[in-house]
């Protein structure tokens, strides 16, 4: 085989954040662990340049995860220092400064950034929802990352299955063994909802992973390409709606299959925002509940529809990352025009646990719950179970 | 934990250098070593087969002949035979045979067709047979959903005799009495054991025979001035991907249901699903995951009450054979493949038979023709106005017929649910070797292990004629794959595989050992499973890294979804690959 050539870029986990949890917990801190799980897999991968943050922000990890052997250390002009790599034909470099056991997401940004100045074909990272946005802030969609699995709750569709699968499509990727990038949502939980009794995620934005068959959490299965369907499904719709558009108030949800739908429209949607679309024309972006509601108002009752995809990691629908769409819009709206997208890949990730809603509202999510009608592709549905 | 599991495992160079199974008795790898057996070891030659008196993982190492195309064999001018030159009288006589062909059917260039000697063309299918580890060479239980049985060659003696070969399908009826009257009683034999009142056998294959149910289903709500309003046809996701695929071929919108996690299609989704929409459901029963469905009856009914027709996909009827009937589930239509639970066989692709059976309702709209009787001679019926029409040429794979008539006729009713009871017990059988082994569980009703070797394993579903597995926890624990695990088995001589696409089950495997395999041949197939999810754990990158005994290592498959790519012809290799194919 030849030689690969690869950098990774390696990132702890928000250190302070994850161990101080886990330890109120009574757990043995998983960061390092986990990642270094991760890292054991690329034991495998020929001329594997690694390059990381000091101590518990990923160098702990990446020896860890190799062999045993006493490291040596040298210097380089980016780093601090290079160690003999426990990896075969690898070696460990070292950069940055941090204060052990006191890291914080300033560091996070600042190791994401660096990495990024330095080129490395992929960040992989440990951590949780809070990790994820810290990455995202400092690298958004310049450069291909992964999530190790490491914090306690995970809204965010970025992390792998589990350590040993991100270290698996790490390994793959830099093989040219994936096929694919694709934008994976960032999450996180609304601290301030959560304080007062509500577990609300917001969507803060996209991550480009590698894709591939059965090793990142939200997508188990290969397909002809989940592009494909995602544009089967928006032509669709696309041409339900007629050539001049049908009256109807189409209030659609952030995702990126959704996206596509406004894509074959040609109407260029808010990536992470509520957009409202009537007879083929934006007439509303980045709406909140209330230009929602005042837009229902001003349309009447019975002649909007909701478009909506599962976001994140668990299967939402509702509630995490598209709170805009308010208990009150849907109930207006009414459960009969919910059109419901999904491609088949994110179905299938679910196994058979149900569909997810969460909007605040007991009644809205009991009106919810039941049996919906998934678009899957272009004249393909799926029932599927909605739960709370 | 049974012995297989604890398989003694040799350094891993060994297995690199030859990659033959490792749990050889000490004696039998001196042998390797020296090349000469001492004398008095000349008497045992089975010593190397055991090792305290249980079976060694056999050993094995597949031809691998590197075997071009045979098109990139050809040389101008080589010829298999050379057809003698017509004698001038004949020439006198008959003068140009060409100038009864219309000028436009003539060919301006001869067929581009490979030039090869008869040895040549011998010497290249016997290495490609080589090459293969077809269902007459390994313990087939590993291609699921396939219904890998033997076939008796006897069968295959009778199709090929000239009373059979020869036939040609445009001869007069009064010639072929004989095949059409096999034909009507394999009708009546498919009749008796589906509880259906009339049968094609016109389709030649199984997706041919649902898209003919789904044209039936369409002609009969046209029939009734419905076929605009229903245009929805309901599937579930672990029925065959043929339904899906073969209803929207026929112009279908489709619904998928999934399943509940004891596995059972859920029949609250059907009853959201269902409509004045509703043109039918498409079923199998069991389903892939070799779970039966005990409701079948009620999602018939569900069906019928908003009045949609129901398909049973019996393709795969081998557990069910002699024990129900698509009938008394209430079906409206069915198919069997001949070529699997029928025996006929698969013959790599063809040819093949998908038999439908409907209900009198819907007889009418069979394809045409069909075999009649007169009380005197047997006749091929074409007036048939409200038939769907031709699903392909004349009337089936008549010598495909002919061996699923002789296989029936040699086991009788008796005989035919043995061969259900016998198929379901193996596969009872090998569910339970299988579970034995640490990293696997049976999809859905799961069946996984228990907690700790003391805690009672815990009592899965049973089922059917085939279990759709899945290694996810042998995957998460070692990086392991369900297709290198199949890769590694080849080195032991059987294949394996995964599953249909797309994947609902994680790290799936498929099995299905049908009645044709005896107990010590289970017991080697999934000894092979045990060892190889053993070396997982001891030596991932041994099989990772696999075959090693096997015919070729792994492939891209990437070109296989790639319409750009994908090439089933030599033609189209040609054309996609242009400067890169070889000579250009």
């Amino acid at each position: 085989m030849a030689g690969l050539g690869g950098r990774v870029g390696l990132k702890g986990s928000d250190g302070a954040a994850i161990q101080q949890r886990a330890r109120e917990m009574g757990a043995v801190p998983q960061a390092l662990n986990r990642a270094a799980q991760a890292m054991e897999r690329l034991k495998t991968v020929q001329h594997l340049e690694i390059i990381t943050y000091p101590g518990e922000m990923g160098e702990d990890a990446a020896l860890a995860g190799g062999r045993a052997g006493g490291p040596r250390t040298s210097r380089t002009d980016d780093s601090r220092y290079v160690r003999s790599c426990p990896h075969r034909t690898s070696s460990v470099r070292v950069i940055g400064s941090i204060i052990p056991g006191a890291t914080t997401a300033q560091d996070t940004r600042a190791a994401a950034r660096e990495m990024q100045r330095l080129a490395v074909d992929l960040l992989l990272f440990a951590g949780g929802d809070g990790t994820a946005r810290d990455i995202y802030e400092a690298v958004g969609l310049d450069l291909p990352v992964l999530g190790i699995p490491a914090g306690v709750k995970i809204h965010s569709a970025v992390y792998a299955t589990n350590p040993l699968s991100a270290g698996e499509l790490v390994a793959l990727y830099l093989d040219g063994q994936v096929e694919s990038l694709r934008e994976a949502e960032v999450m996180d939980i609304d601290e301030e909802a959560f304080r007062q009794g509500t577990l609300s995620a917001t969507l803060y934005g996209y991550l480009k992973i590698p894709y591939r068959t059965s090793l990142v959490q939200s997508q188990k299965v290969p397909s002809a390409g989940e592009g494909a369907a995602r544009s089967a499904i928006a032509e669709d719709l696309v041409d339900k709606m007629g050539t001049t558009g049908d009256g109807i108030l189409y209030i659609i949800g952030p995702g990126t299959t959704t996206r596509a739908i406004t894509e074959e429209l040609g109407l260029e949607k808010t990536l992470l925002g509520v957009d409202v679309v009537l007879n083929r024309e934006l007439v509303a972006r980045d709406a909140n509940e209330a230009v929602l509601l005042a837009l229902l108002q001003e349309h009447g009752k019975g002649k909007a529809k909701i478009i909506v995809t599962p976001i994140g990691g668990q299967g939402y629908l509702f509630g995490r990352g598209n709170q805009q769409i308010s208990p009150r819009v849907i109930q207006q709206v009414g459960r009969e025009n919910i059109i419901a997208v999904s491609t088949p890949d994110k179905l299938h990730a679910l196994g058979s646990r149900p569909l997810l809603v969460d909007t605040g509202d007991r009644t809205v999510d009991e009106m919810l719950s039941g049996y919906l009608m998934i678009a899957t592709g272009y004249n393909e549905r799926a029932v599927r179970k909605v739960s709370f | 934990m049974n012995q297989e599991n604890q398989a003694q495992t040799t350094p891993a160079s060994s297995h690199h250098q030859v990659g033959v199974p490792d749990r050889l008795p000490r004696s039998e790898r001196n042998h390797s070593s020296a090349g000469v057996p001492s004398p008095g070891e000349m008497n045992d030659v089975t010593s190397h087969r055991y090792t305290d008196g249980r079976p060694n993982l056999r050993r094995f190492h597949q031809a691998r002949w590197d075997e071009p195309v045979i098109f990139e064999l050809s040389r101008e001018g080589q010829r298999a035979l050379l057809v003698p030159e017509v004698e001038e009288s004949i020439r006198n006589e008959v003068g140009d045979v060409l100038a009864t062909l219309p000028e436009r059917m003539r060919r301006q260039q001869p067929p581009a067709l490979p030039e090869l000697s008869q040895p040549q063309v011998l010497r290249h299918y016997v290495r490609l047979s080589q090459e293969n580890l077809g269902t007459d060479l390994n313990i087939d239980v590993g291609q699921g959903t396939c219904t890998m049985k033997y076939s008796p060659k006897i069968n295959d003696q009778l199709a090929r005799s000239p009373k059979m070969a020869d036939l040609h399908p445009l001869q007069d009826e009064e010639t072929v009495q004989g095949i059409l009257e096999i034909m009507a009683r394999f009708e009546q034999i498919l009749k008796e054991i589906s509880g259906m009142d009339r049968f094609s056998l016109q389709p030649g294959a199984g997706s041919a025979a649902i898209y003919t149910n789904a044209s039936i289903i369409r002609a009969y709500h046209q029939s009734r001035g419905e076929a605009r309003q229903r245009d929805e046809m309901i599937t579930t996701i672990f029925s065959h991907p043929s339904n899906a695929a073969c209803a929207k071929t026929a112009g279908f919108k489709i619904i998928t249901l999934y399943p509940e996690e004891n596995g059972y299609p859920d029949l609250e989704a059907l009853k959201a699903a269902v409509s004045e929409r509703t043109a039918g459901l498409m079923i199998t029963n069991p389903e892939d995951t070799g779970i039966y469905n005990p409701q079948i009856a009620d999602f018939v009914r569900v069906v019928h009450e908003v009045g949609g027709l129901c398909a049973y996909d019996q393709a795969n009827a081998n557990g069910v054979l002699g024990i129900t009937r698509a009938k008394d589930a209430g079906f409206d239509l069915c198919h069997f493949n001949l070529h699997k639970t029928f025996s006929t066989p698969h013959g790599c692709g063809g040819p093949a038979s998908g038999a439908v059976g409907v209900t009198q309702e819907l007889a009418r709209f069979l394809p045409v023709p069909v075999v009649e009787f007169d009380g005197e001679r047997y006749y091929l019926d074409y007036d048939r106005p409200d038939s769907i029409g031709k699903i392909r040429p004349f009337y089936g794979n008549a010598s495909v017929i002919l061996k699923a008539y002789a296989w029936v006729m040699s086991l009788g009713a008796a005989g035919l649910r043995e061969v259900a009871e016998i198929a379901v017990l193996n596969n009872n059988y090998l569910l339970h070797k299988m579970l034995q082994i640490p990293g696997v569980a049976a999809s859905y009703a799961t069946g996984t292990r228990g907690p700790s070797p003391s805690t009672p394993q815990a009592h899965p579903t049973r089922r059917i004629e085939q279990v759709r597995y899945s290694w996810q926890e042998l995957t998460e624990e070692t990086g392991v794959h369900s297709e290198e695990i199949g890769l590694r088995a080849a080195d032991f001589g059987v294949h394996y595989w995964t599953s249909h696409h797309p994947w609902i089950v994680p790290e799936p495997c498929t099995l299905e050992p049908t009645e044709s395999y005896a107990k010590d041949e289970l017991d080697e197939y999934a000894a092979i499973l045990a060892h190889v999810a053993n070396e997982a754990r001891t030596d991932p990158d041994l099989v990772k890294a696999a075959p090693h005994s096997s015919t070729v290592h792994t492939i891209d498959h990437s070109p296989l979804d790639d319409p750009s790519r994908w090439a089933m012809t030599w033609r189209a290799y040609r054309r996609k690959m242009g400067n890169l194919a070889h000579g250009e």
